[in-house]
Parts: C-alpha cells; structure tokens; sequence
C-alpha cells in the first residue's frame, strides 16, 4: 500500500553540503507525518527525494512496496504541492486539475468525473473556468490540494503548504486539511518549519536539524518527552525556559532553582522548565526568583516574560539570535498562567515548579536525562 | 524561492505583452521638456522616409533638381505601376516573404530546444558549448561568410532560396535570448508537470512555451526585421532575377551609369510595408526585446 520508508538515505550536494544525514524513517499506510525542522535541515530535500526531484547520494527510498531510487517522478504514484503552489498559470483551474490525467492518457470521462467530485469536495466548482491569476491564495491553496488529489496518488507530499497565506486562512486551512486527511486516509509526509502546523496536524512528528532525524513520535510525545535540547527548544511555543544547571550528588543547581534527583550522575546539566508549569504559590516547591519584565495578557491566558538569576543554554533551535536585553548573568524565563494574575513589570516574586515536571538533559552531549 | 508566488511572476501580467499603463498612446497630452529634444531627433528620423514617400512620387526630372523638390507637381502612381512591370517585384516579394517566414520558424523552434536545454538540462560540458555558442555573436557575418559560402555550395544551395534558409534557421542570438528567459520561470512550474507526468519535451511545449509569449515575439520580430532587410547575403549567394529578395532586387534599379531614383524610392517603399506594418503592430515587443536583451541574468 501507500507507505513510504527512507531506508540509510543520505544526500550531499555537489560542493560537499551534506542535506541528509542518515534519515530512517517509516510512514505507515495512512499515516499523518510531518517533517519538521529549521530552515536549512534536510526536511525539504527529503521530501523532494521521495518526489524523485532529488536523487538520494545513497540509501533506499520505498514509496508502497517499490524501491523508487530509479523510478521516474512520474511513475511514483505520488503527488506533491508546492509552497508557491507551482499552478500552470496559462491554463484554467480546470485544466490545471485535469494536467496529470490527461499525461497519463486518462479516458475524457473519467478525467471529467474526478475533476468535478474533486472540485465539489474543495469547494471549488465555480472557479474551473478562473486561471489561477484570478483567485485568492487561498483559492490557489486549494487548486493546488486539488490537483494533487485528482490523481488519486497512494502518497501525497506537501511541502510548507500553508506557508504563503496569512494568519487566519492558515488555521482555516489547517483544519481542513486535517478533515480531508482523515476523510481519505492518504499517507501524507508533510513538511513545515512552523512548530504549531507540526503539533496540530501529524499522526506523527519527526523532528529534523543539520540532516539528522532528532526524534520521532506522537506531538504529545515530543512535548512531554523530548530526547535532546534540540527537540525540547523547538516544540512548544513559547519554547522551553533552559537554564545551565550543575548536578553533584543527587541534587540539581540551576541559578538559584535548587532540587533533588538522585538518579543523576554529576556534571554540567540543563534544566529545562516549561512555561506552564510554573505556580506562584512555591511552599514546599522548589522555586526560583523571578523578576517580571514584560505581561501580555492573552485573554485565555497571560504570558509573563522575565527572568532569573542564572545563563540560559543556546540549542540551536532557535529562530535567529536575539540580543537579549538582560545583564550578563540573568537568564530570560517565560511562564504562562491563567487568567487574572496580577503581575508588573519590575514586580520580584519566586515562582515554584513540580520537581517531576522539571526536564534535565546532559549539557555535554544535549541528550536528556530521565 | 522567495516569498513571491509564482502567479506574480508569470501570471496574468507576463502572458500580456505590457501592462496597459505603458501603453504607447497614452499620456501624450503631457507635455514635459523632453519633448524639446524629441521632437527634433523625430524630426530628424522622419525626414528621410518622407522624403523617400515623396521622391516615390514625382517624375524622374524632379528627383534630380537642387534644392530637392519637396512637393511634386503631381502624385505619379505611375512610378509604382513601373515597379511592377519592369521588374518581377511579386516575385522578389514572395521570395522574401518565404525566406523570412522559413527563418522565423526555424529560430523559433530550434532556438526553443537549444535555450531550453541550456537553461534547464544538465549535461557533461554544457556551460562551455553556451559559451562558445555566445561567443560566435562576437564574430562578424563578413568574417564567416566565404566558409559559410563554401559549406552552402558544396549543399548545392547557391541559387536558390535555401541558401538564404538553411544557414539562419538558428542563431546564437536566439538561443540567448530563449535561454536567458526560460531561467526567469520558476522552476516549480516544471517539476510539478514532471510528477504530474509530462516528458521534457511536453514540459517544454505545454508549460514552458505557453509561458514564452513574450519572448518567442520578441524574437519572431527580430528574425523578421533581420531577415526581411539582409542584403549582403542574398547579394553573395543569389545570381538569377528569379530568387532575388527584394533587398537585392533593388539594387537593380540603380545602374552604374543611371539611377532611376523615382523608382527605387517607390519600390523601396512597397519593400518597407511590411515591416512598418509589422512594427505599428508589434511595437511593444521591439520595445521589449530591446529592453530585455541582456538585462536579465
């Protein structure tokens, strides 16, 4: 069936760029998988390479039971959508869904039935006659999911689809490519560099950077457990707060953060709090100071940006490096709570944390401790 | 690729030839200092050909008085009925037009397949074979023509319209010109009509070339223009009245010892229709191909 395995598969690029570094991966019949990763990862090429736009340096690609190395783009039985949507801008929204039937000598009839149940599925019936120049991005978005469905592929690759609208019609479009996903059940490996699209749509995530696979599983998974500093700075938004820490003998320093873990052997540590778990109230917690700089208060909830005494641990996942305006030694913390709290900026209060919900990864190798 | 879509780069705006905006009819009743200095270098563009419109006019006497004559006595369609009947003027007309048309096509189709080869395949040397392809816009016909000459005769060609077909039907301007514009699509155009299942050639024909309509008129009307006016050419390789184009046909209106220069001006006027004619309604695309040429990397 639709499955598709990446088998040892590397790629580097004439110059010496290494794209993919050793990616296994398998994307069960059906399966919702998101590729997800800073710009710059691989995650793209490894979608192009299942396309066969790209030729893997070594390693097996598998599309349904089929080694594709040497299978033509054509003969795949993939389809594919393009962050620009790559519409044929000369030919009408009919003709740019009947493009691939028609290569593949499809009967007039039956190219006629799959546009109009396509088109009817996508909302798009009175648009056929519009060249794509005359439709809203988010009418193109959906030309281009159309004419990757119309071929009936048993696996769709997507790449960034959502990236090119804005804010709003991207949630809109989000819920319903997860509906149409569930409603057809076609295997989809899906590639984003925006964390949310990763959490809310994949059955499951694999999170890459530099052209190495970082961690595979189910959002909640990643969230609740990421294996190295890399995946817990990259899921979840606002990201994890990460403070150098120093393990000795069972107990964990981090700033002025102070708790037991006895399993923990000594070193140089990271700790690693999310922003929701912090409580005002620290009695008997162990807490940390916290000196309120900036409220936003988000209506569900309000989100609080200071910092505490301490330095914060760079993963490499970060967007782009900020200067940060805090002195030398404070490490910027982030923390959500519920509606109503009262907070100032300049206000100092210590904020407590469950010990169990605390994460700690090994600074040396960034892998974490559990 | 940037955050641009690909609707706005080859969408509706590209498959017009120029947005109407720029329209060369409008906004003529601004007047702004430069046309102080336009209007005399029109001026000075346009004196030639009226005098030429003229001189087609008035009897041979007229044309040889000083100061020239500027209004004939009488408009002489005469000369143009002597054209036609004293030389095979039809005949050189449709030779031309058979020469030129030939010459369009053949550049339009082989300089397809070169540019788009050298803009999108990828094969062992080709940076270097579209170089030496560019460097033979360096050297000048004169310099080529006797080889030329020799490989057309042993074609036995001389004499004969192919003479004139066969060695233009590509050139390296062309293949630039195709090459460098087939680059400025994006190239998720063709890779989604190669998962879609097109050929290269399909992809070249159904995607890329409906895509090309400015490019293809811009050197549809160059090769045109090129082709219609040659003379050195057809005077090397063409001997019998019969194959004249009319470029060289004309030149028979002037002897070496009497010119017949109400003649020549009215056949010389019917040899330009076309290409005024051409001009008024492709315009835009000289403007653009000028403007285009080497501009775009």
């Amino acid at each position: 069936m639709g499955q598709v395995v990446f088998e040892h598969v590397n790629k580097v690029f004439p110059g010496g760029t290494v794209a993919i570094d050793d990616l296994s991966l398998e994307v069960p019949d059906g399966q919702f998988m998101i590729l997800v990763g800073p710009s710059g990862c691989g995650k793209t090429t490894a979608l192009r390479c299942v396309a066969g736009l790209e030729k893997p340096t070594s390693g097996t690609i598998r599309v349904g039971d089929r080694v594709v190395n040497d299978v033509t783009p054509r003969d795949r039985d993939i389809a594919m959508v393009f962050q620009n949507y790559a519409l044929y801008p000369h030919m009408t929204v009919y003709k740019n869904l009947a493009f691939g039937l028609r290569q593949r000598k499809t009967d007039k009839a039956e190219i006629d039935r799959r546009v109009a149940s396509v088109s009817t599925m996508l909302g798009l019936d009175d648009l056929l006659k519009r060249r794509p120049a005359q439709l809203s991005g988010g009418q193109r978005q959906r030309v281009a999911m159309g004419r990757a469905l119309v071929r009936e592929p048993s696996a769709f690759l997507l790449d960034e689809p959502l990236s090119n609208l804005d804010a709003k019609l991207r949630v809109q479009m989000r819920a319903e490519l997860k509906r149409l996903h569930t409603r057809l059940g076609i295997t989809t490996v899906y590639v984003t560099h925006d964390q949310v699209e990763a959490m809310t749509l994949g059955d499951r995530i694999a999170v890459m950077s530099s052209g190495k696979l970082q961690q595979l599983g189910p959002p909640q998974e990643l969230y609740d457990e990421p294996t190295n500093l890399f995946v817990a700075g990259f899921i979840g938004s606002p990201p994890m707060n990460l403070i150098r820490g120093r393990a000795d003998g069972g107990r964990v320093t981090a700033g002025d953060l102070t708790f037991e873990r006895s399993e923990v052997a000594d070193g140089d540590v990271a700790v690693g709090i999310r922003p929701e778990t912090v409580v005002q109230q620290s009695d008997g917690l162990p807490s940390f100071e916290f000196l309120v700089d900036v409220v936003e208060p988000l209506g569900d909830e309000v989100v609080v940006h200071g910092s505490t005494a301490g330095t914060t641990v760079e993963t490499g996942a970060e967007e782009e490096e900020l200067p940060t305006m805090l002195e030398g030694s404070r490490a910027p913390i982030t923390a959500r709570f519920d509606p109503g709290v009262r907070f100032h900026p300049g206000d100092r209060l210590r904020l407590g944390v469950r010990p169990d919900r605390l994460h700690l990864f090994d600074l040396r190798t960034g892998a974490a401790i559990r | 690729m940037s955050e641009q879509t690909i609707e706005e780069v080859t969408g509706e705006a590209l498959l017009e030839p120029l947005p109407d905006d720029v329209d060369p009819g409008q906004g003529r009743t601004v007047f702004s200092a430069w046309h102080l200095v336009l209007l005399p270098l029109a001026l000075v563009m346009v004196i030639p050909l009226v005098w030429m419109v003229v001189t087609s006019f008035e009897t041979l006497n007229e044309t040889r008085q000083f100061p020239p004559v500027l209004v004939p006595g009488s408009i002489r369609w005469q000369n143009y009925r002597d054209v036609l009947e004293q030389a095979p003027f039809a005949r050189w007309f449709l030779n031309t037009l058979f020469v030129t048309v030939a010459v369009v096509i053949g550049n339009l189709v082989f300089c397809s397949l070169a540019g788009y080869a050298f803009a999108r395949l990828k094969f062992f040397g080709r940076d270097v074979v579209f170089l030496l392809v560019l460097a033979t816009l360096m050297i000048p016909f004169q310099v080529i023509m006797i080889p030329t000459f020799l490989i057309v005769r042993q074609l036995g060609l001389i004499d004969t319209l192919g003479a004139l077909i066969v060695p233009n039907l590509a050139g390296a301007f062309g293949i630039f010109l195709l090459r460098q514009f087939f680059r400025t699509l994006p190239i998720e155009l063709e890779e989604a009509a190669r998962i879609d299942g097109a050929s290269r050639l399909g992809i070249l024909f159904k995607i890329v070339l409906p895509l090309s309509g400015p490019a293809l008129a811009t050197l549809a009307v160059i090769t045109f223009m090129w082709t219609w006016n040659d003379f050195l050419w057809p005077l090397v390789t063409i001997y019998s009245s019969n194959n004249m184009t009319l470029q060289l046909g004309l030149t028979t209106f002037q002897g070496a010892h009497q010119s017949n220069t109400h003649l020549l001006m009215a056949a010389t006027m019917m040899s330009m229709l076309p290409l005024l004619l051409l001009f008024f309604v492709a315009q835009r695309w000289f403007i653009r191909g000028i403007a285009t040429t080497g501009l775009k990397g």
